[in-house]
């Protein structure tokens, strides 16, 4: 026997790994060079990005910050011997390129509701809110409230403090309390505290009444008489049934606001007279005229778009007709067509006399439009859902209103998210079309400003700045769909 | 012993309409059904009162009455002493014209940029996704009007093409003049031309039928079914033996001789466009509002594409593949038979969906001026005769049509590739 050993007794050390398979070099080799295809692809892809930044640069990069008019521009441009654009024209109209004609001394306002739309937003897009929130929309409502009476030095104290209070709460807010604290916080609050549901509720009436002005009390009652269908639904379910209740509720409603809510805003603006100034539909205009459209269509589409849906898996079959055809001829023809029926067609409709205005018209156009949409993806999410759920739902003994919305909805909502997000982007996007029948949205304002003398014949800086407008808007939205997404997976992967 | 008896019969009482859930869902469908007649009924009682305040009872006679515009884009023969319906049907052409022209180039692009932002060339799938990104969140009517002032202020006026030593230069050897006025490209001509067959007489309707154009399609399509046989019937042979005859040089010749032969019998030729004085003559001139409307909508819908693809392939999961290849099938075949298949059941239905969006779009063309049916019909039309209702109702029927037969086509086709269920 020999002491001769063929196997390996001791490990060998590790080796780093070839310095062309690591770091910069090994993920360039991987990524870019691999194979002589992908290296062509690669140069010529380098060359096309450095071709267009080489343009873009030289371009963008311009001295024409401060001029007047296209002659200055060129002017400059020759003078200085390079650049392109001319940013003069953004300088000078980006205002109205945000807010149309409306009044200068009064774009507070819309810029306001913007902002309180994100805060209205929290609530609804995070169930885990805080309800110390409350104290920030409290300061908020008392700010916006602020705008309506004459500014005095008393008045304008007061909106520093509420300011002042209102960011102090949302820096307390954004801190992220540890476990404990957010325990001790719902000890506290959470019992007391209504839900801050409460601030999106008031804000679909403190919007309009933001933008458009007026009494304060045309909202309140327009409020009052969601106010009192709720009451009678509350006083008579018990007594007559659900269905019956819900009849003469709505009814009662629609009573309320034909016949009542006028003459009842007209008295209380009698005895108390608290308003804004009213602003004309027809000074909206920029993108404040294309988020107000989308806003007020999106929010009110995707009810109506549930119940299409509802109505079109229903097994009631006149129902489920009738949504058919709805959802069908609406999604069969092009947006600007109903447009068109927007601004030449729905006074006909009209009882003789009704002259309502080319905003309002254009929104309920948008909106019918966008609910046709909304309904069949929200249809998508109810058929991906298993029978079993239905099954379940019924098992556990709940009617069909009860089974939807605390079985059916959530989730099939919960898997239509991209589906709605991405509608709304597509009704963002399609609120430009407004412009086809003469509303001054940006890009009506963009032919507008090029008749002035003094831009005739800019182009290029205005359309890149529609489009990094309505990019920023979009772009983060569809971002954000991805990630609520993520959030609310819950199976596993 | 028990006795089964039938429940006590109650006698009908009005409450049960609404409390009973055997009358309930008659009670709301009727309920639901006369809220809409009654709606419905209220805006047409309100549109009649309406019209007959203003002296427009509904008619459509205006159709047949002279238009009156001239129409510069077109597929047929059509003059200002025509008919609106012929104006209509005109627009009409040339909405399915960009339609079709988009559908195709929205495709070739969109699956183009949906492979490469599958690529493993990070540059390169970066570059896509900028692409997509920028496609997909900027309004298309603005796509639509900047790639037309693209048109306009880049390209060369007709005039810098002439001279000894001219500004422009003629594409592809002298045959594609690019110019601020719109494109030229050679016009296919026969010099032994079968004629024309002349449909509809002389009605609105009336349309020509190059009979040349049918011949090259009969030809091509015999030639195609030809070309099948021959791969049947070498599926047969491979069936009985085991052994596949190679087909491809005789379907290769079977599909482009005969095409090549009833070219040279027409006498093909093409009419190239010239400069004649300030402008191009001869060849087709395809405006910059259609070229615009084109570019536009097919680079829009194909950043939509794009994703459909991408999300088509990946899909199919990576075991299809591993279990094509156990099977021994060779890439090309794995391609072809298994992978290919199964993703484009999930991307057709919604690329049709896309076709369909861009052929809604193309109703923007108003926005550049290019006469398609909203430009003529529910535009010029509308504004010459004042005849809104009838107009829009017209144009939106024709879009519905549109619509629910390509949807038509996509049930069909969604009924054939179906997974066959329990």
């Amino acid at each position: 026997m020999t002491d001769l050993s063929f196997v390996r007794t001791e490990m060998l050390p590790e080796r780093a790994p070839p310095p062309s398979t690591t770091g910069v070099i090994g993920w360039l080799r991987k990524n870019l060079f691999d194979g002589w295809l992908n290296s062509a692809l690669t140069i010529v892809s380098l060359l096309f990005v450095f071709w267009v930044l080489d343009h873009l640069f030289v371009w963008g990069i311009s001295p024409t910050w401060s001029d007047g008019s296209l002659d200055q521009c060129r002017t400059t441009i020759s003078e200085a011997g390079w650049g392109g654009a001319c940013w003069g024209v953004i300088r000078e109209r980006w205002p109205q390129m945000l807010y149309g004609f409306y009044p200068e001394e009064l774009r507070i306002r819309p810029t306001l509701a913007f902002f309180l739309l994100f805060i209205a937003l929290i609530p609804v897009l995070f169930s885990m809110i805080s309800r110390r929130m409350n104290w920030l929309l409290l300061a908020l409502v008392l700010l916006a409230f602020t705008f309506a009476v004459e500014s005095s030095g008393l008045i304008i104290a007061a909106r520093v403090v509420l300011a002042a209070a209102a960011l102090w709460i949302g820096v307390l807010l954004v801190r992220v309390p540890t476990g404990e604290e957010r325990e001790e916080q719902i000890k506290q609050g959470a019992g007391r505290l209504p839900n801050p549901l409460w601030f999106t509720a008031l804000y679909i009436f403190l919007m309009p009444w933001l933008l458009w002005g007026g009494t304060v009390w045309t909202p309140v009652a327009v409020a009052l008489g969601i106010v009192i269908g709720g009451l009678a639904f509350r006083l008579l379910s018990p007594m007559t049934g659900t269905l019956a209740a819900l009849i003469v509720a709505v009814v009662a409603t629609i009573l309320w606001w034909l016949l009542l809510s006028g003459p009842f805003a007209d008295m209380m603006h009698g005895i108390f007279p608290i308003g804004l100034e009213p602003v004309k539909s027809r000074l909206f205009g920029g993108l404040m005229l294309s988020i107000t459209i989308g806003v007020v269509a999106i929010a009110v589409s995707l009810p109506l778009g549930i119940v299409l849906a509802l109505g079109r898996q229903s097994d009631l079959l006149i129902v489920k007709y009738l949504s058919v055809i709805f959802i069908e001829f609406i999604r069969g023809v092009p947006l600007i067509t109903l447009l068109f029926v927007a601004s030449v067609l729905l006074n006909i409709f009209m009882p003789p006399g009704t002259n309502f205005d080319i905003i309002l018209r254009v929104i309920i156009m948008a909106t019918i439009f966008s609910a046709a949409y909304m309904a069949e993806v929200i249809r998508g999410g109810l058929a991906a859902l298993p029978k079993g759920q239905y099954e379940a739902a019924d098992a556990l003994g709940l009617d069909y209103w009860k089974a939807q919305r605390l079985v059916i909805m959530p989730q099939a909502l919960k898997i239509s998210i991209p589906g709605i997000v991405s509608t709304f982007i597509g009704l963002f996007k399609d609120t430009t079309l407004v412009s086809i029948i003469g509303l001054m949205d940006p890009i009506g304002l963009s032919n507008a400003i090029r008749a002035d003398a003094n831009w005739n014949g800019i182009v290029w800086e205005l359309y890149g700045f529609i489009a990094l407008m309505f990019f920023i808007f979009t772009f983060s939205m569809s971002r954000y769909s991805m990630y609520l997404e993520r959030r609310l997976r819950t199976d596993h992967r | 012993m028990t006795i089964l008896t039938d429940p006590p019969k109650e006698s009908f009482r009005l409450s049960m309409l609404i409390y009973d859930s055997r009358y309930r869902s008659t009670t709301i469908q009727i309920v639901a059904l006369i809220g809409v007649l009654t709606l419905v009924g209220w805006l047409i009682s309100n549109t009649a009162q309406n019209l007959a305040d203003l002296g427009k009872e509904p008619s459509f006679s205006f159709l047949f009455e002279s238009a009156g515009y001239d129409i510069n884009q077109r597929l047929i023969d059509y003059n200002n002493q025509d008919t609106h319906l012929r104006a209509a049907f005109v627009g009409f052409l040339n909405t399915l014209l960009v339609a079709g022209m988009g559908c195709v180039t929205a495709t070739v692009i969109g699956v183009f940029v949906g492979v490469l932002r599958l690529s493993n060339n990070w540059l390169v799938a970066r570059l896509m996704t900028v692409y997509v990104e920028t496609f997909r969140n900027i309004p298309v009517l603005l796509w639509i009007i900047f790639t037309m002032a693209i048109l306009i202020e880049t390209l060369p006026a007709p005039r810098e093409f002439r001279g000894e030593n001219p500004a422009a230069h003629m594409l592809l050897g002298d045959s594609v003049a690019l110019t601020n006025r719109g494109f030229y490209v050679p016009e296919p001509l026969f010099s032994r031309s079968l004629g024309n067959i002349h449909l509809f007489g002389n009605s609105p309707l009336r349309f020509d039928v190059s009979l040349d154009l049918v011949a090259i399609l009969a030809v091509l399509i015999s030639s195609i079914l030809v070309a099948r046989l021959i791969g049947r019937r070498a599926d047969r042979i491979q069936a009985a033996t085991g052994d596949r005859p190679r087909t491809w040089h005789w379907r290769l010749a079977v599909l482009v001789l005969p095409t090549v032969a009833i070219l040279w019998v027409l006498g093909f030729y093409l009419g190239y466009p010239e400069l004649k004085g300030f402008n191009f003559r001869g060849g087709i001139h395809m405006r910059n509002s259609l070229i615009a409307l084109w570019l536009a909508l097919s680079v829009y819908t194909a950043a939509f594409i794009a994703e459909i693809v991408r999300a088509g392939i990946l899909a199919i999961s990576k075991g299809q593949t591993e279990a094509a290849a156990a099977l021994g099938l060779r890439p090309r075949l794995i391609m072809s038979l298994v992978i290919l298949p199964q993703a484009l059941r999930i991307i057709i239905p919604p690329l049709i969906s896309q076709f369909l969006n861009l052929t809604k779009n193309s109703s923007l063309a108003i926005a550049v001026g290019y006469m398609d049916i909203t430009g003529t019909l529910m535009g010029i039309t509308l504004n010459q005769t004042g005849r809104e209702l009838e107009t829009i109702l017209i144009g939106m029927l024709i879009y519905l049509a549109i619509s629910l037969s390509i949807s038509a086509v996509m049930n069909v086709y969604n009924e054939s590739v179906k997974l066959k269920e329990r």
